[in-house]
C-alpha cells in the first residue's frame, strides 16, 4: 500500500469534519472519494497534502509518516494536490502556471521537458502558453490545473472535483485524461467528486464518505452495482 | 515654456523617489497585506547607516549599497522577527488584521527613538554624488541639476533590475505567485514563509535607496522620511495598492503634479495638493489607475 491512511481525524474548530478515516490505496491505482456536501471530502484531501494538520490518527506514505507536515515539503515527497475550483492562478500567464509546479525541482532543462509533456497531454495549453490564465474557458483552467501537479513530478495527485462547473463533454475529457494519467505514468490518485458516477466509472476503487466517516470502500465496479450506494449517491 | 519643462523635469526627479517608497509599500502590502508604517523608519536607520559609510569614505554609492543591504536585512528582520511571530497568534478576526498594522507604527516609533539616541535629532546633509547648480543652457541656468538626472537615471535602473527579477526569474514568479493565491503556491511547492521574507528584504533595500536618494537632494533627520512615507503611500493609493507599475505610474504622476503646485501655485499647497490628488482618484478610480473593469478578486 502506498497510501495508507489509519483513523484519521479532522477538526474544523469545534466541528468534526473527518472522523476516524482509514483508508488504503495501492499504487497505481486510481481511487475515487464520493458523497454528499459537507461529507468532509475535501477536507480529507486537504489534510493529505499538508494544508490542514490532523487531530488524531495517521497517515503513512510511502512508509513514512507523513501528517503535519507542510505542502511545500510534501511536493518534494511526489504529493501533488488539485485544490477545489481550478487551482490556477489568474493574473499568470499558463506557462507561468505551469512553470510554478517545477520550481523547487531547480532544473531549468526539466521543467522544460515537463512543459513540453503536459502540452502533449493537453494541445489545447500549448496554443495558448503566453496568455494569462484567466482568458482560459473552465476547462482549460481545468487542465492547466493539473497540468501544473504533473509539472511536480508527482507520485500521488490529489485532485478535489475537477468537474466542478464544466460542460458534460469537457467533464468525460477530463475524466478519461485523468484515467489515462494514472495507467502511464504509474500514479496513485484520490479523485473527490460529485459526479460520482462519472468517478466511479473511470476508478479502480471508490469509497463513500457520509458525516465524515466511511460508508462503504470497495471495488469501484462494486460500488456501482451496489442497489444501497445507486439509490444514495448514483440517482437511480 | 521653459518654466513647463524644467517644472516637469523635476517632477519626474522628485517622483522617481516616490516611486521606491511606493514600490516598497506596494511589496509588502501584496504579499502580507499591512500597510508598513515601519518602511519609513527601516529606510530612515538605513539611511543613517549609509549615510555614515558615505560621509566616512567620501564615496556616495558604497553608502547607498550598505543602506540597501541594510534595508534588506531590516526588512527581512520585521517580517520575521514580527509578522511571523503575530501572524502566528492572531490567526483570524480583528485582532488579525489590526495588530500587525499597529506594530508596524510601533516599530515606526522605536527606530526614531533610537535613531535619535544614536545620531541626534539635527539636520545633516550628505555629499551630492552629483553637482545640485542646475543646468546651463545658452545663457540661462535652470532648476533641474545633474543631482536631478542622477536620481532619475539610478532609479530607472532599479526599476529595471526590479523588473528582471519579477518577470524572468523563478525567484520573481515566487513571489508574484506567493502574493496572488499562496495556497496554490504552497501546494506547486513554494515556500511561502520564505518567498515573503525575501518579498520584505527587497522592499526594504529599496525603501534605503529612497532614503539615501532623498537625503542627497534634502537632508537627513529622524523626520525627514515621513512625507516620503505620506508621499509614497498615496502613489501606491493611485496605482491601486496591487499593482508595482500602477505605483510608479502613480508616483511620478504625483511627483510631477506637487512640483507644478510648487512651480505655479504655491509652497504651502503642496501637501495639500497630495491629498487632493488622492481624494481625485479614490472618488473616480478608487481601485487605483491601473484597475482593470472588474475588481480583483479577493
Amino acid at each position: 500500500m502506498s497510501l495508507n491512511v489509519s483513523n484519521l481525524t479532522v477538526h474544523h474548530g469545534a466541528i468534526c469534519a473527518v472522523s476516524q478515516v482509514s483508508i488504503a490505496v495501492p499504487t497505481g491505482k486510481l481511487a475515487a472519494i464520493i458523497g454528499a456536501n459537507g461529507a468532509g471530502k475535501t477536507t480529507l484531501l486537504r489534510t493529505l497534502s499538508g494544508l490542514k494538520t490532523p487531530t488524531n490518527g495517521s497517515i503513512m506514505w510511502k512508509g513514512e509518516k507523513i501528517a503535519g507536515i507542510k505542502p511545500e515539503a510534501l511536493v518534494r515527497r511526489g504529493i501533488s494536490h488539485v485544490s477545489e475550483g481550478k487551482s490556477v492562478i489568474p493574473e499568470l500567464t499558463v506557462r507561468e502556471n505551469l512553470e510554478l509546479g517545477a520550481i523547487w525541482r531547480r532544473n531549468p532543462k526539466e521543467s522544460k521537458e515537463s512543459i513540453d509533456q503536459v502540452v502533449s497531454i493537453f494541445p489545447r495549453l500549448g496554443e495558448r502558453l503566453q496568455q494569462r490564465a484567466d482568458t482560459l474557458s473552465g476547462g482549460e483552467r481545468q487542465m492547466l490545473a493539473i497540468g501544473r501537479a504533473i509539472m511536480s513530478k508527482p507520485q500521488l495527485l490529489l485532485l478535489d472535483e475537477p468537474s466542478l462547473g464544466l460542460a458534460p463533454l469537457v467533464i468525460e475529457q477530463i475524466f478519461q485524461t485523468i484515467r489515462d494519467l494514472t495507467t502511464s505514468m504509474n500514479l496513485t490518485v484520490l479523485l473527490v467528486e460529485q459526479n460520482a458516477m462519472g468517478a466511479l466509472k473511470i476508478a479502480d476503487l471508490g469509497i463513500v464518505l457520509n458525516l465524515g466517516k466511511v460508508v462503504a470502500m470497495n471495488h469501484a465496479q462494486v460500488l456501482i452495482d451496489d442497489p444501497a450506494v445507486r439509490a444514495a449517491y448514483l440517482g437511480y | 515654456m521653459q518654466k513647463l519643462l524644467e517644472t516637469f523635469l523635476i517632477g519626474l526627479s522628485t517622483g522617481s523617489i516616490y516611486a521606491l517608497m511606493s514600490i516598497a509599500l506596494v511589496l509588502v502590502w501584496r504579499s502580507t497585506r499591512v500597510v508598513n508604517f515601519a518602511q519609513a523608519g527601516q529606510a530612515m536607520l538605513s539611511t543613517y547607516i549609509g549615510f555614515e559609510i558615505a560621509t566616512r569614505t567620501e564615496i556616495f554609492w558604497l553608502g547607498l549599497l550598505f543602506a540597501i543591504a541594510a534595508g534588506a536585512l531590516l526588512g527581512a528582520g520585521v517580517d520575521y522577527f514580527f509578522m511571523r511571530v503575530l501572524f502566528k497568534h492572531a490567526v483570524s478576526g480583528p485582532a488579525a488584521v489590526v495588530a500587525p498594522v499597529i506594530a508596524t507604527l510601533g516599530l515606526l516609533g522605536l527606530v526614531r527613538s533610537i535613531v535619535g539616541l544614536v545620531w541626534g535629532g539635527e539636520f545633516k546633509s550628505i555629499k551630492a554624488p552629483a553637482s545640485t547648480d542646475g543646468f546651463t543652457i545658452g545663457e540661462t541656468t535652470i532648476p533641474f541639476s545633474p543631482l536631478n538626472l542622477l536620481i532619475i537615471v539610478t532609479v530607472f535602473v532599479i526599476l529595471i533590475a526590479l523588473a528582471i527579477i519579477f518577470q524572468r526569474t523563478n525567484l520573481g514568479l515566487s513571489l508574484r505567485a506567493s502574493a496572488y493565491a499562496p495556497e496554490i503556491a504552497q501546494l506547486a511547492g513554494i515556500r511561502t514563509a520564505r518567498t515573503r521574507t525575501i518579498g520584505w528584504a527587497i522592499a526594504g533595500g529599496v525603501g534605503g535607496v529612497a532614503g539615501m536618494l532623498n537625503t542627497a537632494s534634502n537632508f537627513l533627520s529622524p523626520y525627514s522620511l515621513d512625507l516620503l512615507l505620506v508621499f509614497g503611500f498615496i502613489a501606491a493609493v493611485i496605482g491601486g495598492l496591487e499593482s508595482m507599475v500602477g505605483s510608479v505610474v502613480g508616483a511620478l504622476i504625483l511627483g510631477i503634479a506637487l512640483t507644478f503646485i510648487l512651480n505655479y501655485v504655491g509652497t504651502s499647497l503642496v501637501f495639500i495638493g497630495g491629498f487632493v490628488v488622492l481624494i481625485v482618484v479614490l472618488l473616480v478610480k478608487p481601485d487605483g489607475i491601473m484597475a482593470r473593469g472588474r475588481a480583483r478578486r479577493a
